[in-house]
């Protein structure tokens, strides 16, 4: 399994990362040797074996009454934004 | 008389309450302390000394009316310093998570398990180190610099909840919160000799914790030894509205008996855990110890855990995975720096990208593959398939046996750099905890030897789900015959 450095741009294009040219040749061959490790996996025969999808497979989890209560204020949401304006987020345009 | 660090918490909350030492005097004593060896050890990311005073002053003021009234009853940590791990929000104070990405963050609350520690009276001496976003094993994913191991300062102290494992080792708190997705609290533990619980899945709020693997992550305690850990524990736990994967089971009795016998407790010893490779001075001390287990009244057999070895894998493929999901809010929008960019696009990639730290990155790089359109099934479905192979192992085993014992980890504390930059040989550290957060079941590592080099060398119980009563009290049974859980690096 060897990732190209096509695919390694296409996944940091996903995971919205900007990486420099050198972490890209560092990550396609670590990336590449961890899923060559990986492949193991693929020889165990897991037909009719359902997926996990929990820690703690029969436990359901509680929910609470759906009621309005006291919670964080505005001014505390918006106290560590690096940029922020009329009580809300600023950000740079996202239209054209 | 010895020195006022060298009490337990448990001891501690005792002589409070006697009188015969105040919480100030205490609070001093591990502020002095800390002062003293943090430029060589290096357990804290953020000190609240003047906060720790105070809160130190109110626990005397209260503990005094209480003396003059005893009708009304005590919080029940009140005056004691601990250190929380710095994953975990208390409002107020910086909580960076080992990273660059959350360099000026300020929590607006505090996460439900240090919220019922304050509600105990607890004091807080501040924030301890960890491997970013508590992805490592050894602190040095760090972004604030390394956590050096108390037993040996050219050592790692294990990770992610490095610097709570070393703060506890080298006395610079009585015990300290840390979190567990992988092994985070019980390889630390393992490699400073301290006693570190990595509870149920569920069993203990995750509201305020910043989230890492949700199907994995776990709060955690490190203390002394099993009593104080228990005492920790039994306040964190229980349901909590604010999370819902926090479970609703009442608490089993955590009281821990003196009596140290455990007539008829089955033990099951795992032949998976005993690898070629693993350092001999670590099998022989934990095979000594399940000696001591059985002179104690234990039964011991052979149990089979047989998907163990493809615990690396899958967890490297759902922990990644989970994470590339979680970690996508950290984008310079609602906290943390921002690198100024003409659009949206590029403030969250440069932002990211300069930020997160190398560690951060191939996980994320890791988990946006496994879950990438054609890759999906291959990867992550395939993983979460064999995790339910390994769940089957363990719900095989525990129909044999009450408790699985077994190596925490491979071998003792290894030197800072010794795992250069080989993220898989740094992975493979975790190779016998991963197997119990896959499975959801409750773990515990605390010391039963030493190696040729004086350097700590831990044991993990596992039971089933929600049994940590069993763990600690098995645990407490051999710290009463034994003195390893009470010895002390030279600092």
């Amino acid at each position: 399994m060897s990732l190209t450095l096509e695919e390694v741009d296409h996944i940091a294009a996903l995971a919205r990362l900007h990486l420099t040219e050198e972490e890209k040749a560092l990550f396609r061959l670590q990336l590449s040797a961890i899923l060559e490790y990986f492949a193991q996996l693929q020889s165990l025969d897991t037909s009719g074996v359902l997926p996990a999808t929990s820690a703690l497979a029969g436990y359901t989890s509680p929910l609470r009454p759906d009621e309005p209560r006291p919670g964080l204020t505005t001014a505390s949401l918006l106290s560590n934004a690096p940029d922020s304006e009329a009580d809300q987020f600023r950000v740079p345009p996202v239209l054209e | 008389m010895a020195a006022l660090t060298d009490l337990t918490l448990t001891d501690a909350v005792h002589s409070l309450r006697r009188g015969d030492i105040s919480s100030r005097e205490l609070t001093s004593a591990y502020l002095d302390r800390i002062q003293r060896l943090e430029p060589s050890v290096h357990a804290f990311l953020t000190l609240t000394p003047d906060q720790a005073l105070s809160q130190a002053d109110l626990a005397d003021h209260r503990l005094a009316t209480w003396r003059q009234d005893r009708s009304s009853q005590l919080p029940a940590l009140l005056g004691a310093p601990l250190a929380l791990k710095d994953v975990l929000c208390l409002e107020g104070v910086p909580c960076t998570c080992g990273s660059r990405i959350l360099e000026n963050f300020i929590p607006p609350y505090s996460a439900t398990a240090v919220e019922r520690l304050a509600q105990a009276g607890a004091v807080f001496l501040g924030k301890t180190n960890t491997d970013e976003f508590a992805m490592g094993s050894s602190t040095e994913n760090s972004a604030y610099g390394v956590t050096h191991n108390p037993w040996d300062l050219e050592r790692v102290p294990g990770g992610s909840s490095g610097g709570s494992a070393a703060a506890v080792a080298a006395r610079m708190a009585l015990a300290a919160l840390g979190t567990d997705t992988g092994g985070s609290v019980r390889q630390p533990a393992s490699f400073c000799g301290v006693t570190g619980l990595k509870p149920t899945y569920g069993r203990v709020s995750r509201y305020g914790l910043v989230a890492f693997g949700s199907s994995l992550d776990t709060v955690g305690v490190l203390g002394r030894d099993a009593q104080d850990v228990a005492l920790v524990f039994r306040l964190i736990a229980g349901h909590d509205p604010c999370d819902a994967t926090s479970v609703s089971l009442p608490l089993p009795d955590m009281q821990l008996s003196e009596q140290t016998g455990l007539a008829s407790l089955r033990v099951g010893i795992p032949q998976e855990y005993f690898i070629p490779g693993m350092q001999p001075e670590v099998e022989f001390a934990v095979r000594e110890a399940v000696g001591v287990f059985e002179s104690l009244g234990a039964l011991v057999t052979p149990v089979s855990l047989p998907h163990t070895r493809y615990a690396l894998p899958v967890y490297y493929l759902v922990a990644p995975a989970e994470a590339s999901a979680n970690l996508a809010r950290y984008d310079g929008i609602r906290y943390g720096p921002r690198l100024p960019a003409e659009t949206l696009w590029d403030v969250y990639r440069g932002t990211r990208g300069a930020k997160f730290g190398p560690e951060v990155k191939r996980r994320v790089m890791l988990g946006t593959y496994a879950l990438s359109a054609g890759y999906y099934d291959a990867y992550y479905g395939q993983a979460q398939k064999v995790r339910t192979l390994i769940q089957r192992d363990f719900e095989q085993a525990f129909a044999q046996v009450d408790l699985i014992a077994a190596p925490a980890t491979p071998h003792t504390a290894f030197k800072i750099g010794a795992r250069g930059d080989d993220p898989l040989a740094m992975y493979l550290e975790d190779v016998f905890t991963l197997p119990a957060n896959l499975a959801g079941v409750p773990g515990l590592a605390f010391p039963v030897g030493q190696d040729s080099q004086g350097l700590p060398v831990g044991m993990q119980l596992m039971t089933p789900h929600f049994r940590e009563d069993v763990l600690l009290q098995a645990a407490h049974a051999y710290q009463c015959v034994t003195d390893w859980h009470t010895r002390l690096p030279a600092l």
